[in-house]
């Protein structure tokens, strides 16, 4: 089992975690103006890259925050974490990630 | 005497030949990618029911490498919902006559399978599953726990443990098979026919004209094509990233894991949604146990041990007599999971690349069923009736196939 840095805690066992999937979605702005397209890329269709991958974790068993993270979905090695929030926010589509 | 043979010794052997090792040529009607279940089931149907065999079926590894060869091959068709119900109990009829048509053991054993309910909630909802899959024509029974006994008698049924058994499903017809024999048929007989199978051979990307791909481009050279009919399991997302095409797939790990070899104590499938485990026995004797998806996305082929360590407690409650058996191995697939764990089949923005994908943790037991209704579409370039409710454009429509609660656990 690996441990995961928690920007708080320090570095914590894997099933302390709870997975958030994709980093970096916004709610859309205006809402009441997007068709069922638009909805069913918001709702349901996320990135799934083989490599390096934008995500949120939660640190559920611990101090229940959300953190950010960057990890590579091929060795499921982390390159970061960090708090959830503390990077400029992003509007418009969800960023890729390579 | 038979006490003196080793399990797993009268296993058939196999023939010295099961396949050519051809070169790609330049160019082919149909470019299947991935030489999994669903790849080889769609070249042997494409040969044997449309007589298309300038085919290639085009695999990165080795032949039945990813998912097929990985899987805990447990086959049932006892889903809620109409069009799933369709396509698996279409799937489980021609397995039952599988062997005759690939002319090849695969050793499909019916032994049924139990879904337990351990909650109030559970009992309501198996008992509509029952009702709905006998609408269906599915065999289906909802057993009280004293007859779950008499068909397993090792599963405990007693009320002192933490998630008491309250009764089960119960699908006679349900089984295992063999599943590299399954493989190794299909691609046996897609290559009697002329098919190509093509292995060490990933696809990279596509050589695009407008809105039709006229090529792939691969780790032996570019391949022209007529149709590309991709059947790549978890890395579908990954090729169709090249083609700027989006889906709502996400990739997982899946464990699965083995027992020594046993004396037969376990005589059919036991499956729980509740505490987790689903469990059968091996020919050859092994346990063979699984249960969810490790929670993130990645393709590393490996999970962590924690998600091992909770099913195999799941199993012990269950089955208390399990608890001297040892663990043998552990692996892990990649499966691509969808929002509402039905798969993805049909037509994509560039109209001669179609998809067969996001059967996530359960498409084994469909790989006669699709591998027939996948050619059908490919052959006549337009969705089979059991695969089109299962199009891309669902998402956007919201006609959704929830298969979560008969899926879940229960692959
Ligand atoms: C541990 C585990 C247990 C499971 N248990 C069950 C079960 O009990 N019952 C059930 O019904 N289902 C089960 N499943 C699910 C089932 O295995 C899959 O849904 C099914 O095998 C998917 O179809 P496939 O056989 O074609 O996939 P795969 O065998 O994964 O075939 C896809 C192939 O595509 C190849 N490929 C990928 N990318 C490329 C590329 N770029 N170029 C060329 N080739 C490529 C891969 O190497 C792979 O061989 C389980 C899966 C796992 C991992
Ligand atoms: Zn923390």
């Amino acid at each position: 089992m690996q441990l995961i840095t928690c920007p708080w805690c320090g570095p914590r066992e894997e099933n302390e975690f709870r997975y958030g999937g994709q980093a970096g979605l916004e709610y859309p702005a205006d809402p009441a103006a997007l068709d069922d397209e638009q909805w069913a890329r918001f709702v349901f269709f996320r990135d799934n890259p083989e490599g390096a991958f934008a995500e949120r974790w939660c640190h559920d068993a611990g101090c229940r925050r959300w953190l950010r993270a960057v990890r590579d979905t091929r060795t499921y090695v982390f390159a970061e974490t960090r708090p959830y929030g503390s990077f400029p926010r992003r509007s418009a589509r969800p960023e890729r990630s390579a | 005497m038979t006490s003196t043979v080793p399990p797993g010794a009268a296993l058939p052997e196999h023939p010295d030949f099961l396949w050519r090792t051809p070169e790609p040529k330049k160019t082919y009607d149909v470019v299947i990618v991935g030489g999994g279940g669903h790849g080889l089931a769609t070249a042997h149907y494409l040969a044997q029911k449309h007589g298309i065999t300038n085919v290639a079926v085009l695999e990165r590894g080795w032949l039945a490498g990813g998912n097929m060869a990985r899987n805990t091959t447990l086959i049932r068709s006892n889903y809620l919902w109409d069009e799933s119900a369709a396509i698996y109990e279409h799937s489980l009829k021609l397995w039952e006559g599988l062997e005759d048509d690939l002319g090849y053991p695969i050793l499909f054993s019916q032994r049924g399978v139990l879904n337990l309910a351990h909650t109030e909630q559970d009992v309501r909802d198996s008992v509509r599953r029952v009702e709905a899959n006998r609408l269906n024509g599915i065999d289906a029974e909802w057993l009280g726990p004293d007859e779950v006994a008499k068909i397993c008698p090792i599963v405990n049924v007693s009320d002192d443990i933490r998630y008491p058994v309250q009764g089960a499903t119960y699908q006679p017809r349900a089984g295992i098979a063999k599943h590299d024999y399954v493989a190794w048929g299909f691609a046996r007989r897609a290559d009697a026919a002329g098919i190509d199978i093509i292995q060490n051979c990933q696809v990279t990307d596509f050589v695009v004209d407008g809105d039709r791909v006229t090529g792939v481009r691969t780790t032996r050279g570019d391949i022209g094509c007529g149709t590309v009919a991709l059947c790549a399991a978890g890395h579908t997302s990954v090729l169709l990233d090249r083609l700027g095409v989006r889906t709502p797939l996400q990739s997982h790990p899946l464990q699965a894991l083995v027992s020594e070899l046993l004396e037969p104590v376990h005589p059919t499938i036991v499956m729980s949604n509740a505490v987790h485990v689903y469990v059968s026995q091996a020919h050859k004797g092994e346990l063979v146990m699984g249960a969810g998806v490790d929670g993130y996305n990645g393709y590393g082929r490996r999970g962590a041990f924690g998600v091992i360590e909770r099913q195999m407690a799941a199993a012990v409650e269950l089955f208390p007599v399990f608890a001297r058996a040892h663990l043998l191995r552990s692996w892990a697939g990649i499966v691509d999971v969808t929002p509402d764990a039905s798969p993805i089949v049909g037509h994509t923005p560039y109209e001669n690349v179609l998809v067969n994908a996001g059967w996530g943790t359960g498409g084994f037991k469909a790989t006669p069923g699709i591998g027939w209704a996948f050619a059908d579409t490919v052959a006549h370039g337009r969705p089979h009736p059991l695969v089109a409710p299962f199009a891309l454009e669902r998402f956007v429509t919201g006609a959704l196939v929830d298969e979560h609660g008969a899926a879940g656990v229960a692959h």
